[in-house]
Order: C-alpha cells, then structure tokens, then sequence
C-alpha cells in the first residue's frame, strides 16, 4: 500500500502498553496538534446546539442583502451567511456531527468488514483464502469514488446509507494489511502450540491472532477515518452524498458552489474545516504508526 | 519471463471479467427501471411489457449477463436510455481528453513529489524537512474539490492568468493538471524520501563518494535512479486515484474527459453512462497495474518474478 505499513514479527513480540504508548504519542508535536484539532471539533459536534447561534435550517429574514446575496463574515454572522441567507457557523457546527457520525460508523463498518475477511483469508488460506483475497484485488481495480457514486445513485441517499456505502468500499485496503499479518501469525510456534494443546480456531483466532492485530487495527482505523471524512465530503458536493437540508461540509459547497466567485467563504471554510479534520486523523495515525510499530521508530 | 507475462495477463483478464460482473449485478439490482424511463409514465402495463421483451429485460439474470459480456467483448457498454446515444460512443469521444489530463497530472506528481522527496531526504532531520513532510500530509489531505475550487479561484478568477474552465488549448490544461499533482505529489514525496534514505544508506553510494566523486553526481547519477524504482511501480497504483479524482477535477473545471461525463449522468441518474465510464476507469487501473508489473522487473533485475 501507498503507505506501506512495515510487517516483521518485531511487530508481534513487541505490544506496547496502552499508558506507555500513550506518552510517546503525545511527545509528538504534529500528533498533538492532530488531537487537539480533534478535540475542537468533537466538542462543536457534541455540543452544536448549545454553541451554535441560531438552528443550522434557519433562514434569517437579516441574512441576506438588499440584492440577495448571502453576508460575508462579521457582525451578527460570525462566518457569514449562505444564500439561503442561514448562518454558516451554526451550519458548520452540525456539520461536524455529520462528518465524525460517518466518520466513525462508516470507519467502523470497513474496518469490521477488512479485519474479518483478511483474518479468514490469512487463517485459512486455501481456497477461501485465495478466494476471499481475489475478491479484494477485485475491489481494488475500482476506483473507490465512481464504486461509491454508483451504490450511492443506486440506494436513496441518506446519513447512514452513505456511511454503508462508503464502508462497502473503504474496507479493501485493511483486508490486505491484516491478511499479510495473519499470514505471517500463522506460521508462528505459539500457534502452532495452541493447535497442538487443542484449541478449536475460534479460540485461536480470537484469544490469539486478533490481539496482536490491535497496533495495526488502531493505526489503520484512524488513518481511515481520514479517508472517510474525505469521500463523504466529496459524495456530498457530488450532490450523491447526505442531502440537505442536513448540513455535512460537502453539501454545504455543493449548495453553495454557484455563488462561489462572489461569496468564496461559503466554499472555502467548509472546505478548510475537511482539510483540517482529515489532516487531524493523518498526523494522528501515522504518529500510531511509528509509536506502535517499533520497526518504523527513527525512519520518520 | 513470457510464462510471468502470461500468467499476469490471465490474472488481468480475470480481475476484468470480475469487474464486469459485479458492474452488471449493479445495474440489474438496481431499482431505477429503464422500460419505465424510454415509455414514459403514462404507459400502459401492455407497453411496458412489449418495451421489457425487445430489451430482453425479461430474460434470467445469467442470460442477460451473457449477452452483456458479449456486447463488452465488442466493445458495446451499453445504452443510455435517457440520452438515447451508445455509451461507448459517448466514452471514446471523452476518452482522449482523460488521457491527456492523466499524462499531464502524472508528470506533475511525479515533477513536484520526486523533487520534493529528494530535497526532504537530502535535508532529513533539518526544517526543511519537517516542512515538505507537513506538506505532503495536508497534500494527501485535502479534498479535491477544495484545491480545485482554490486554484481557481485564486489563479483564474483573481489574478485572470489561466482561463476559468474549458478545454482546447495548454493554458487550460495547467489548472486541472496541477491541482491533480500537487494532491498526487503527497504520496510521491513520502515515498520518494524513505526510498532515497535508504539508498543513501547503501554500500554502492559510499562506494561512489569514496571515489570521489561530486556530492551532486552521486545523488543524480547514482542514488537517485535507484531510489526512483518503487515510485514507477506506485504509478499503477495512483491511476485508481487519478480515476476517481478526474470526476471532480473535470467537473471543476468543465474539462470534457470521461470524469464530467459521469458528473453530468450522475445529475441525470443516467445510471448507464455511469457504469459504463466505471468500468472503463477499472480496465484503465487493471491495464496501469499490468503495466507497471511488466516496466518494474524490465528495468530493475533483482525484482524477481513470482
């Protein structure tokens, strides 16, 4: 994969404690930074009703100009208002709720999907492995956007079937990191001790295999989170993704989109708060990578 | 070599015909009713059956299939039952401008992200360093239409140098083209930089400066054609990237590849055209794959054929 997480069995032996990891996570400047913008926009989600001026579908009879025109940022309208003349800022706010509820579930969902099918296929091997491995290289030749656009234009988009919908293709790429570690897992003496003493492969694959596969499943499921937040956001200013009048950020500019040359704060703060929560899961991740993953510790 | 070429085109074949079958179980499933579409909502039942029997919309969906995968072999994606045109008409008259675009954004990732990676590599631990690797982690970052929409807006609305959108001459090209690279250019500098380190940390470059040669000449010359080899194989993997990006980028921008056109059938839930340009973009990313697979072993040796 692109970013290529490192395998070695050092990997295995080594399972950092929670606390310890924890403190050499936050040792790192860009992590933090990473955190703390999660932080702000977990708190703005969550909080959204008390914090936001005004309900995020109320038009203001003030929130316009003599001509029409949405306000630009000030006064009464902290980030100014759309053309529908609502206050951006209370937009942005329950757009926050929108990005992290799809972030999270549809996160989870590929998540959930990619470790059960790499952890099957790397176990069993054989045909269901082969099978179950093809089927993802199957997966791969489509590229994600035009997959999710299609079952998108299929199903009646709503919040959750968007959150399927992106799980449905988001879950490749875990499937192939957690088959390549099972693989190498499975071949390991403890295993093979297991099975000798007669533990049925439930038990093994789940009291054994699954919790050296946490570093990789914490690592990968907030770097995914990133790619999450950004295919909603762009199903949504596809006009396929959440439909209004439920604000997420990308429908927010997809609305917005043809005003954008006269009132460019309507594409661009919605457009900066994505680029700022992906970025956050980016520097997060990848610090759970290097923090996690003692082979990657000094190659940063 | 030629039972590896074999065995990797056997491979492709199947990935496609997989790719095919899951795009056609797609639109069978699919609850948008094309009889109802061409006949209107007026349409008596009587019609609607009629309509259904010459499609051949009542036969199993196995049969179907076949005929399907009989018209793809030709090279027949389809109708569009909105637009009433051949959909393969319709893609290999945009194609052209796709390919363009993807030629001319790969050179840009591959300008700015190998340039980027080799200074950050020669510069590690150094600001600059931190720079382009903070960089690189906002280019991977952000959403494509935000850097589109920026570009934009700041080269061809404010400061007028480029033109708005369109399609025709170079000066239309550069936007699209560079907002496609410098999101492209993330991975590539990422790569770039761990692949360049770890040649540098190799015998043959200690050898190369113990000759003593120039500090310059052993970085062009001998560390860094090596250190290029992984980021060619990464090229078949960014056409998946690229393939999704240019729906975006070519809407933005109002270039008229394949990208636009599944943005314009998407408004119109032309599902058709949709499938059809989904399909070509996965042929696309499986042949760019097979591609790489051939090119990498041809040019680097040690890579041994499994």
């Amino acid at each position: 994969m692109a970013t290529g997480v490192r395998m070695t069995d050092a990997t295995v032996v080594s399972r950092s404690r929670p606390a310890s990891a924890w403190r050499r996570l936050l040792r790192r400047k860009l992590a933090v930074f990473g955190l703390v913008l999660i932080a702000i926009v977990v708190v703005g989600a969550v909080f959204a009703p008390w914090i936001a001026p005004y309900a995020p579908e109320e038009q203001h009879f003030d929130g316009l100009t003599i001509e029409g025109a949405p306000l630009p940022p000030g006064g009464a309208y902290p980030m100014g208002t759309d053309l529908l003349g609502r206050d951006l800022f209370s937009r942005i706010l329950f757009g926050a709720r929108t990005s992290l509820i799809i972030g999270v579930v549809a996160n989870g969902l590929a998540l959930l999907i990619g470790t059960l099918v790499g952890i099957t296929a790397g176990y069993f091997q054989g045909w269901i492995g082969a099978g179950l491995m093809r089927f993802t290289d199957l997966m791969m030749a489509f590229p994600a956007l035009l997959l999710a656009i299609c079952l998108a234009a299929i199903f009646e988009p709503s919040l959750w079937i968007v959150a399927m919908v992106i799980a449905l293709v988001n879950w490749v790429q875990t499937a192939r990191v957690i088959y390549t570690e099972t693989t190498s897992l499975a071949t390991r003496d403890f295993i093979a001790a297991e099975r000798t003493m007669g533990a049925g492969t439930g038990r093994i694959l789940f009291r054994h295999i699954l919790p050296h596969l946490v570093p990789t499943i914490i690592v990968w499921g907030t770097l995914g989170i990133s790619t999450t937040v950004l295919l909603e956001a762009t199903l949504s200013f596809l006009g396929v993704g959440v439909q209004p009048p439920t604000p997420s950020w990308g429908n927010i500019i997809f609305e917005n989109q043809t005003y954008f040359q006269s009132a460019p704060w309507l594409v661009f703060i919605p457009g900066a708060a994505v680029l700022l929560l992906a970025l956050a899961f980016n520097l997060v991740g990848d610090a759970l990578r290097d923090v996690l993953d003692p082979t990657q510790r000094g190659r940063g | 070599m030629a039972a590896y070429l074999a065995r990797r085109l056997i491979e492709s074949l199947l990935i496609l015909l997989g790719v095919s079958f899951i795009t056609f179980f797609l639109l069978y499933v699919l609850p948008a009713d094309p009889v109802r579409q061409i006949a209107g909502r007026s349409a008596t039942p009587e019609t609607v059956q009629i309509i259904r029997e010459q499609l051949g919309l009542d036969q199993p969906f196995i049969v179907q299939y076949g005929r399907y995968l009989g018209g793809l072999v030709q090279g027949d994606l389809g109708r569009s039952y909105l637009q009433k045109t051949e959909v393969a008409e319709l893609v290999w008259s945009r194609l052209p401008a796709t390919l363009l675009l993807m030629v001319a954004a790969i050179f840009c990732e591959l300008l700015i992200g190998v340039t980027l990676g080799v200074v950050a590599a020669l510069s590690r631990g150094r600001p600059l360093d931190h720079v382009v690797m903070v960089g690189s982690f906002v280019a991977v970052s952000a959403p494509q239409f935000v850097v589109s929409l920026l570009l934009l807006y700041v080269f061809a609305v404010k400061l007028g140098w480029f033109p708005i959108g369109g399609y025709g001459t170079f000066a239309h090209l550069v936007l699209p083209a560079l907002t496609l690279g410098l999101l492209g250019s993330g991975w590539y500098s990422r790569m770039m930089r761990s692949s360049m380190i770890d040649v540098l940390r190799q015998d043959f470059v200690r050898t190369a400066r113990a000759k003593g040669l120039t500090r310059g000449r052993v970085i062009l010359r001998h560390a860094l054609p090596n250190a290029i080899l992984p980021i060619i194989a990464m090229i078949g993997i960014d056409i998946g990237v690229f393939m999704g990006g240019i729906v975006v980028v070519e809407s933005v921008f109002g270039w008229p590849g394949i990208g636009q056109l599944a943005w314009q059938a998407i408004q119109r839930v032309d599902i058709p055209i949709i499938m059809g340009v989904t399909l070509v973009s996965a042929t696309t990313i499986v042949l760019g794959n097979l591609l790489a697979d051939i090119i990498c072993p041809m040019i680097d040796p040690r890579i041994k054929l499994r």
